[in-house]
């Protein structure tokens, strides 16, 4: 190990001792507390500065880890996703006087996982970052650990994390096994030269792999536990939950296919095939029956999980372009929204129903306002970023001439029409019913800058892409 | 005698079925726990033999953190179970349904 292995790691370095200050700080410091959320922005800040320093190019830690522009494009995103569930937290945690060091420390080491995950080019360092990932993740969910909810959305998550933890672990051995490598670029080399112990047990191997990934973005048929852990986590918890591990994983899964079994997609397109159309359509159709609008949203990201498989499927340069845009975008947007959910939640999270959503709009014009923007990007329509996203996927989908690429295509905008309707359920409730209660609604300023994010994502995105369309593209670059 | 490679990977996806038919079937939490353990044992089990099969240690060191990993799952693990037993008195899956489905 060298001095340039080590600087390849600073932004995660400096994340994790700052995670660890804010343990000492929880044992030390009297309340009150909100210095913590300061420390941990601050730590946000500088890794980000760390992240930019930092070589854009080149293999660390014997090639186990890769610095390009797709890690660097997926680790702001990451930690511009981690500011914001900071921020959101504060005033979410202060309302059940749960504000403990220990949350944002567990929030900073999920990130630092998610980091790793985009920067690995090797199966050990991704199984290390997706469970650097989970662990904390467990125990966040179940933060809340006096409320039963909390508690067994967090006992599912455990259980079935680990349980599909079991599998992606036997694919990686697999996957060795056959090709007596761990290393992305040594699991090519092995399957284009035919070094393989056995073909068939790449591809078992690569199944098992599958699996474990379906798992973590919650793809149909392996999505069951999604809605009931994103409904029983603390609602702050759920932003984070739905868009950093779900970007996370749709970013390794795209690194792991694109470099390592580009060359095998015969044997296995169909089965992610049915998968995405499965996740998209069940994902929307299930979301329309919610009242509640945790489950809603929760159900609204798996559909998002069906858009972003087709990317993976299709796997060309333009998916892959088309897809780091999405990702960009959705997880900018799913936060804002778990936000607003999050700041207009009761104590012991009342008004979680559509009916607490009536006459918003008077009460709290501006949460209304951004709920509304959050909604209309994700429906996809323009001139918002959320329909560029989807035009580029869809477009590169379209653009490969393949007949069932194009059928899953139709199958997608016919889902995403589904998925006007219960976006729009929400806005027509806040805009156009009357209130039960006239009282405007208290807001904290401190999630303030989350919601400007969005508009100027969501909007100044939807308008002027340019920006957003030469990083993606460069990220999208580096993978090929 | 040397146990040829087949044989030990039989017995890991024994081992690994035994582990997922375990977490399908069974409705105490600690026990799907102790079956997700074994799961992650067959996994163990299989790098082991493929490490020695191809005369590399890349399997063997996966191995040390999979053994980290199954170390910090539980700690976790058992601290919700016991959490959550606290509240509700009891461990059996199959009565923790408080979510509609």
């Amino acid at each position: 190990m060298s001095w340039s292995d080590l600087n390849s790691t600073l932004p995660e370095l400096a994340l994790a001792v700052t995670a660890l200050i804010l343990l000492i700080l929880e044992v030390v410091k009297e309340p009150p507390r909100a210095q913590f959320a300061w420390t941990a922005l601050g730590g946000i800040a500088l890794a980000l500065v760390l992240e930019f320093a930092l070589p854009i190019e080149g293999q660390f830690y014997n090639g186990m880890i890769a610095l390009d522009h797709f890690s660097r494009f997926l680790n702001v995103i990451f930690m511009i996703t981690a500011a914001g569930a900071v921020l959101i937290a504060v005033p979410y945690l202060r309302k059940s006087l749960e504000e403990r060091g220990e949350y944002y420390a567990l929030l900073l080491f999920a990130t630092i996982g998610m980091m790793f995950m985009a920067k690995a080019h090797d199966l050990t360092i991704l199984f290390l970052g997706l469970e650097l990932l989970s662990i904390p993740l467990y125990i966040l969910v179940g933060f809340y650990r006096h409320r039963v909810r909390s508690n067994e959305a967090s006992l599912k998550y455990l259980l079935l994390g680990a349980f599909s933890t079991g599998f992606f672990l036997f694919g990686i051995a697999l996957l060795y096994g056959s090709t007596g490598a761990t290393h992305y670029d040594a699991i090519r080399q092995a399957i284009v030269s035919d070094g393989q112990l056995s073909p068939a047990m790449t591809l078992a191997g690569f199944g098992l792999l599958l699996v474990g990934f379906a798992f973590k973005v919650a793809l149909v048929p392996f999505h069951m536990y999604a809605p009931d852990v994103y409904e029983g986590a603390p609602t702050a918890i759920t932003a984070f939950l739905s868009t950093g591990p779900k970007v996370a994983g749709f970013a390794a899964f795209l690194k792991v296919i694109i470099t390592s079994f580009a060359v095998t997609t015969q044997h296995w397109w169909g089965i992610v095939w049915v998968l995405a159309a499965l996740t998209m359509t069940v994902g929307n159709v299930t979301a329309i029956r919610q009242d509640n609008l945790k489950r809603m949203l929760a159900f609204s990201s798996v559909a998002h999980a069906g858009y972003l498989a087709v990317a993976v499927l299709v796997g060309t340069y333009d998916s892959a372009f088309g897809m780091m845009f999405y990702l960009a975008v959705y997880a900018v947007t799913t936060l804002g929204a778990f936000g607003v959910v999050a700041l207009i939640e009761g104590e012991e999270e009342t008004s979680l129903e559509i009916d607490g959503y009536r006459g918003l709009a008077r009460r709290s014009p501006f949460l209304a306002a951004i709920f509304t923007l959050a909604m209309v990007s994700l429906a996809g329509f323009p001139p918002t970023a959320g329909f560029l996203g989807k035009y580029f996927v869809f477009s590169a989908a379209v653009d490969t001439g393949n007949t069932w690429n194009i059928w899953l295509v139709v199958i997608a905008i016919l889902n995403s029409l589904i998925s006007v309707y219960y976006y729009l359920r929400p806005v027509v409730a806040m805009y156009m019913q009357e209130p039960a209660d006239e009282t405007p609604l208290p807001m904290s300023r401190v999630a303030v800058p989350v919601f400007l994010v969005l508009v100027l994502i969501v909007l100044g995105f939807g308008i002027f892409p340019m920006m957003l369309v030469k990083s993606g593209v460069a990220a999208a670059g580096s993978l090929f | 005698m040397v146990v040829p490679l087949y044989h030990i990977l039989a017995f890991a996806g024994l081992l690994f079925t035994i582990g997922v038919v375990g977490v399908l079937f069974r409705r105490n939490a600690i026990i799907v726990f102790m079956s997700v353990e074994i799961m992650l044992n067959a996994v163990n089990l299989a790098f082991v033999a493929f490490s020695r099969y191809h005369g590399n240690v890349n399997g063997q060191v996966f191995v040390f953190f999979i053994m980290t990993l199954a170390a910090a799952e539980v700690a976790v693990g058992l601290a919700i179970i016991v959490s959550l037993f606290r509240n509700l008195r009891t461990s059996d899956i199959s009565e923790i349904r408080l979510m509609k489905h």
